[in-house]
This record gives structure tokens, sequence and C-alpha cells, in this order.
């Protein structure tokens, strides 16, 4: 178990992460969950809703032993992704703290995620800084990818978990150490159905569609589409080359989300991308100006 | 949806609760799901008892609360029941509706000893 915080995350690991070698219980379940919060980076708090007993007194009747192993109800009423989301608001605090603009990059695997931030990079570099934060189950070539950039990278391998959440984030800041008032571009795993429902607490999730995919993506995965505040339709150099209907593709994701922004663009000839560089300019300035308030 | 990560979520907690409610074991486990959050019931029984597998929550028993998606539909002024988030009014067709229940995914309570 990680001494810091007691977290006990399995498989996951971060390059160069502070002694997580989780090497401890394969079974994941037998662990103490001391908290020892406080003292550690960027605020990990944990506010936990206190439930409150209702002890129904007198047990089942065939207790043999009042007063030892009854049964009683607990009342909890706690959301399930609730510590997911404590995580989450501590990430959004430090990101406000130190205006980042972070952004959680979605889709599915193989839309183009990696060549779209590296394009990106090459592109706005002399405009803000930038580091990225890449979730694949296996393997850093991405962050290697990133890395090749000159841009900062961490690499988290999610092992057998299929998305990122926001305490692997909150670790990873701590090791990252992105610039103050730089992006944050956080690529998670591949998977166009779990990612949706963790926040990580960045500004905003942008979803990534090619056009090599179906154009019903987003009727078929509704709640990304629901959660993400940009669509970005990669590839489309390929347009003429495959069946994608990009009317309908619109008006599907405008169905599922009626205030998606949607941006049409090829990262690899460069074709849309003034835009999307346009898009984070414009979110970035928003960040920045929460950030000037409190400096 | 994601039935085997919210699985390790619940046994989080429950495991978190046990500390704070002084208890070593829990028969029963509580849930509300509702139909617009994605869920599988059946997806996630079978995850839950994979999950809490040798842990406080081993061979507990899961209750699983329904509860219907209900949304506002603006042209119509009323609530509607919804199967999907993003259906139409059933009564006048318009979208989009706005959702007003139906999202949740919470524990409601254990029986625990």
């Amino acid at each position: 178990m990680c001494t810091v915080c007691g977290c006990s995350e399995g498989e996951t690991k971060i390059e160069h992460g502070h002694s997580h070698s989780h090497e401890h219980d394969d079974h994941g379940h037998s662990h103490g969950h001391e908290h020892h919060h406080g003292e550690h980076g960027h605020s990990h708090e944990h506010h936990h809703d206190h439930g409150h007993t209702h002890d129904y007194g007198l047990g089942p009747a065939h207790a043999h032993a009042p007063g030892l192993s009854q049964a009683r109800m607990v009342r909890i009423e706690q959301d399930i992704l609730s510590k997911n989301n404590q995580y989450a608001a501590a990430n959004r605090d430090y990101f406000s703290r130190h205006g980042l603009l972070a952004l959680n990059l979605v889709s599915s695997p193989g839309s183009g995620k990696t060549t779209l931030l590296t394009k990106t990079i090459d592109l706005a570099r002399a405009e803000f800084e930038m580091s990225v934060i890449e979730g694949d189950q296996q393997t850093s070539h991405d962050a290697e990818r990133i890395r090749a950039t000159g841009v900062k990278a961490l690499q988290i391998n999610t092992g057998k978990g299929c998305h990122l959440d926001a305490h692997m984030i909150g670790h990873a800041l701590e090791n990252l150490k992105p610039e103050d008032q730089s992006v944050l571009f956080i690529e998670n795993v591949g998977n166009l159905v779990c990612p949706a429902g963790f926040d990580l607490g960045e500004a905003h999730k942008v979803a990534i569609l090619s056009v090599t995919e179906g154009e019903d993506k987003p009727l078929k995965y509704p709640d990304m589409f629901h959660a993400a505040d940009l669509m970005i339709l990669n590839k489309i150099d390929l347009l003429p080359y495959v069946d994608f209907n990009l009317e309908q593709c619109v008006q599907y994701a405008k169905q599922v989300n009626p205030r998606i922004k949607i941006l049409q663009l090829s990262a690899k000839t460069g074709a849309g991308m003034d835009s999307w560089i346009q898009w984070i300019k414009a979110s970035r300035a928003v960040q920045l100006i929460d950030y000037a308030e409190t400096h | 949806m994601h039935e085997m990560s919210l699985c390790e979520s619940i046994l989080e907690i429950l495991e978190q609760q046990a500390q704070e409610q002084h208890y070593r074991k829990v028969k029963t486990v509580r849930l509300e799901i509702g139909a617009l959050s994605s869920v599988e019931p059946e997806a996630m029984r079978f995850c839950f008892e994979a999950v809490m597998q040798g842990s406080l929550a081993d061979q507990a028993r899961l209750e699983i609360d329904h509860v219907q998606g209900q949304a506002w539909c603006s042209q119509c002024g009323r609530l509607v029941v919804i199967e999907q988030r993003y259906d139409p009014c059933p009564v006048c067709g318009n979208v989009p509706l706005q959702v007003q229940a139906g999202e949740q995914m919470r524990i409601k309570e254990l029986e625990v000893e």
C-alpha cells in the first residue's frame, strides 16, 4: 500500500512514481486503509459523507447471543463515485490555483489522439506551455512520442483498468509538476465507455472521433458525448475514401448533447487545426481569469 | 457501463465505513440505480459477487432499487418518463428534455454486523 495516502491501485503504475511499487496484495481487498493525508502534496482531502447508524436494537429473533453479532442497518446515502469525485475536486482546485487548463481527451483507440497532440504541440509551443499525462493499459509508447517533441509527459499504465481516475491524476501531478498557466492534456485510455463517468477535475472533456469510425458513435455511446464539451472529428482528409455521413454524425452528437461544440480537422494534414488552437486559447483565457483574481 | 470499477468503488466505501460505523461484516448492500446511469443491473450483480469475494462483504446480498428516468418537457410543461438520456418527449416529441431524475448511482443502506 502507498504509505502516503493508503491507496491501493492494483496494477496501476505511474512513471517516476513515489514508491508506488504496489506489490502488496494482488486481491486488493484486505488492506487496512490508513489515510495519512494532509502533509502531502496538493491537498488530497477526503470529505467523507458520514452516515448515521440506525440500530434496530434486538436483531433477528434467532440471534444466539444478544448484543453480539447482531445484524443492523446502516444508512449511507453515498454516491458510488463519491470518492473519485472528491479527488476530482482536489485536482480542480489545484488546476485553479496554478492557472492550469486541463483537457481530458477521450476517444476509442486509434482515433488519432496522440497525433493530434504532437501536431498541437508543434503549432502552439510558441504561444503557451504544455504538458501531457498519457493513460494506457500498457507501454509508455505514447509518452515517448510526446517527449520526442520536447514537451513534458508522464505515462500512467492502468494495468487492467479501462480508464484514468482522479486519484491517479493527483499522483501524476506531483511527479509531472506542470508549469503554472500552462495547458495540461490528459490523454485518457482509449475507451468510449468508462472514462465518461470519471471526473478528473478537468475543465473540459474533449471527445475525438475519426471518420474511419461509424457516424452513429454518438448514439451508441451517448454518455461520452453527453459528458464532452467539444467533439473533434479527426482524419477528415480520409472523407473521400470512407462512408462517413458527416452531417448525420453532427446531428446525432447534438441530439445527445445540444451544447456540444464540433470541430472538423485532420491532425495529419493540418487542416482545421487553427480552430482547435483557437478553442484552446479561448478556454485557457477563461481559466486564467480565475487565476488572475487570486494572484 | 463500467460495473467492475463501480463495484471496486463500492468495496472501498464499505471498507472505509466499516471503521467509521464499527462493523466487520456486510450482509446486504442496497443500491439505488437510475435508469439513465448506464449501469446494467445484471452485469452489476455479476461483478459484485466477483469483487466482494474474500472481502468483508463476501457472499453479501445485493439489492438494487431501480429509479426511472424523468425529464421536464418545456414544450408541454410536464414531467415525463424517459428510457434514455436523449429520448424525445413521449407526449409531444420535443427535444431536448431536461433530465430531472434517474442519473443516480448511490449506496442507500447496508445490513451489517
